[in-house]
């Protein structure tokens, strides 16, 4: 069974239900239209770009390719996570943190699946591990950035409270305890949600497209279930990253806070 | 040596500092706002980032887990922070401090205190629980902003008396700050005012 082609026609009708709301958010004022006109082309062009890439990629699966893809693709996610902190760390730190978060999130996850369980030879086969890959990065990130976004914002507001605690003999461990653990929760409980809504009330987009190109709803399912549990763990072993790493960055060898690590939000 | 020694402290662009209380003394420090003396009492504290040493008994901050010289050199800052929603959450400590109920009966407070909540203390309930808070851990040392800021003229006497009977009784050296010279001329044996290069001893009789 072959997949009905789409023409570039379908996709400018898609395309244009976009204008039409860009169009009503003008009139009504929301302010949105130029930010959606721009994400809009970003992601076609984005998308074009990626689809010519893999098409040479998966003709020509050389180790050295695809590694040079993960690469450029983890630098990006990590830029991501560190871009959408409100305070983030000062220098360098916290650029490679973010990183490292994803390291661990995506490319250590991803590279168990494919020679544990998916088996396939050799194992950096570009079909495989680039998708594998790209959506363990998208869906970790979210998790890894909420969480480290809330960590630095929160032990922010809360440094006197912090402050205080150490101040009574608390280490900076117990000091910052409740507080850590919040934002571990706030990182995984999406992807804890969304596990338990998986199939009742939404069918991921992965296994959708599989189905749509022809798999057998149950190889579709398999796959689906895979992906969920890898995206589950690798944001949960993201955030612990994560969250200890910037909160180590965050008290200095006697356990003092020290926030002047932080840049202050652009207004 | 005997107290607390602070050698050459200086932090944010303040100091030297230099300075000696004995154990069961109480030294009184004053200066114009703005120029450090909460600072200078964290830095003692160890929770800012300072040069120069501070001693305890002879013993260097800095050999000390930092944990451990706060619970010695405990600091009781001007604004109290808590961080559960019942007064009691904070004190409960499976027992290696002391029955706060002995001192908070003393500050006033009725023996359903620790049942309350923390959102509807007054400042000047927060400024003496908070006291009582570390009291009972019974630190060698105490740094006290602003001890008697927000409570009335009564319960001031009530506080001064019975830090002056823990000093003496404990062997607690103090260090209170007060913009009020009448109450360090009251509670300290010598008093200091706070400079941004030094202390000067200030005359108050």
């Amino acid at each position: 069974m072959n997949v009905i082609s789409l023409s570039a026609f379908d996709l400018s009708l898609a395309a244009l239900l976009v204008l039409m709301l860009a169009f009503t958010s003008f009139r009504i004022g929301l302010g949105l239209e130029k930010r959606m006109l721009i994400s809009g082309s970003r992601m076609t062009i984005q998308l074009l770009l990626i689809g010519i890439v893999l098409k040479y990629l998966f003709a020509n699966a050389n180790f050295f390719f695809v590694v040079f893809m993960s690469f450029c693709m983890l630098t990006i996610a990590g830029y991501e996570v560190w871009a959408r902190q409100k305070r983030k760390l000062r220098g360098r730190t916290g650029y490679l943190i973010s990183t490292g978060s994803m390291l661990v999130s995506s490319f250590v996850v991803a590279f168990l699946a494919l020679i544990l369980m998916v088996g396939v030879d050799p194992w950096y086969t570009p079909q495989y591990a680039i998708p594998l890959l790209g959506m363990l990065l998208g869906n970790t990130m979210n998790g890894v950035a909420l969480a480290s976004d809330r960590l630095t914002t929160e032990i922010y507001n809360q440094r006197g409270m912090v402050e205080q605690r150490l101040l009574l003999g608390d280490t900076w461990q117990e000091a910052s305890g409740e507080i850590r653990r919040d934002c571990m929760r706030t990182g995984m409980i999406p992807i804890i949600n969304s596990m338990a809504a998986a199939g009742v009330v939404s069918l991921p987009g992965m296994m959708t497209g599989q189905i749509l190109g022809g798999s057998s709803p149950l190889d579709a399912v398999k796959y689906q279930i895979l992906i969920m549990f890898l995206i589950a763990a690798g944001t949960g072993f993201g955030v612990v990253t994560a969250i200890w790493l910037i909160s180590r960055r965050l008290f200095d060898e006697r356990q003092r806070l020290v926030l002047d690590c932080l840049l202050s939000p652009k207004s | 040596m005997d107290g607390l020694s602070l050698v050459d402290l200086s932090f944010l662009g303040n100091g030297p500092y230099g300075l000696n209380v004995q154990s069961g003394e109480c030294v009184g420090l004053t200066g114009r706002s703005g120029v450090g003396k909460t600072q200078l009492l964290r830095a003692v504290a160890d929770v800012i980032a300072h040069k120069g040493d501070c001693f305890l008994n002879g013993t260097s901050c800095l050999a000390v887990p930092p944990q451990e010289w706060r619970r010695m050199v405990a600091m009781v800052p001007a604004e109290s922070f808590w961080w559960y929603d019942i007064v009691g959450d904070h004190f409960d400590s499976n027992g290696k401090h002391d029955d706060p109920i002995v001192l908070l009966e003393k500050l006033g407070f009725s023996q359903d205190v620790m049942s309350w909540q923390i959102s509807r203390l007054s400042t000047g309930e927060r400024q003496r629980l908070s006291l009582v808070r570390t009291l009972i851990t019974r630190p060698k040392v105490l740094l006290l902003d602003e001890p008697t800021a927000s409570l009335d003229k009564k319960m001031v006497h009530v506080v001064e008396g019975l830090l002056a009977k823990r000093c003496a009784q404990d062997k607690t050296a103090c260090i209170w700050v007060s913009h009020d010279l009448e109450q360090l001329s009251r509670v300290a044996e010598r008093v200091f005012r706070v400079e941004s290069d030094g202390l000067a001893l200030e005359d108050t009789q």
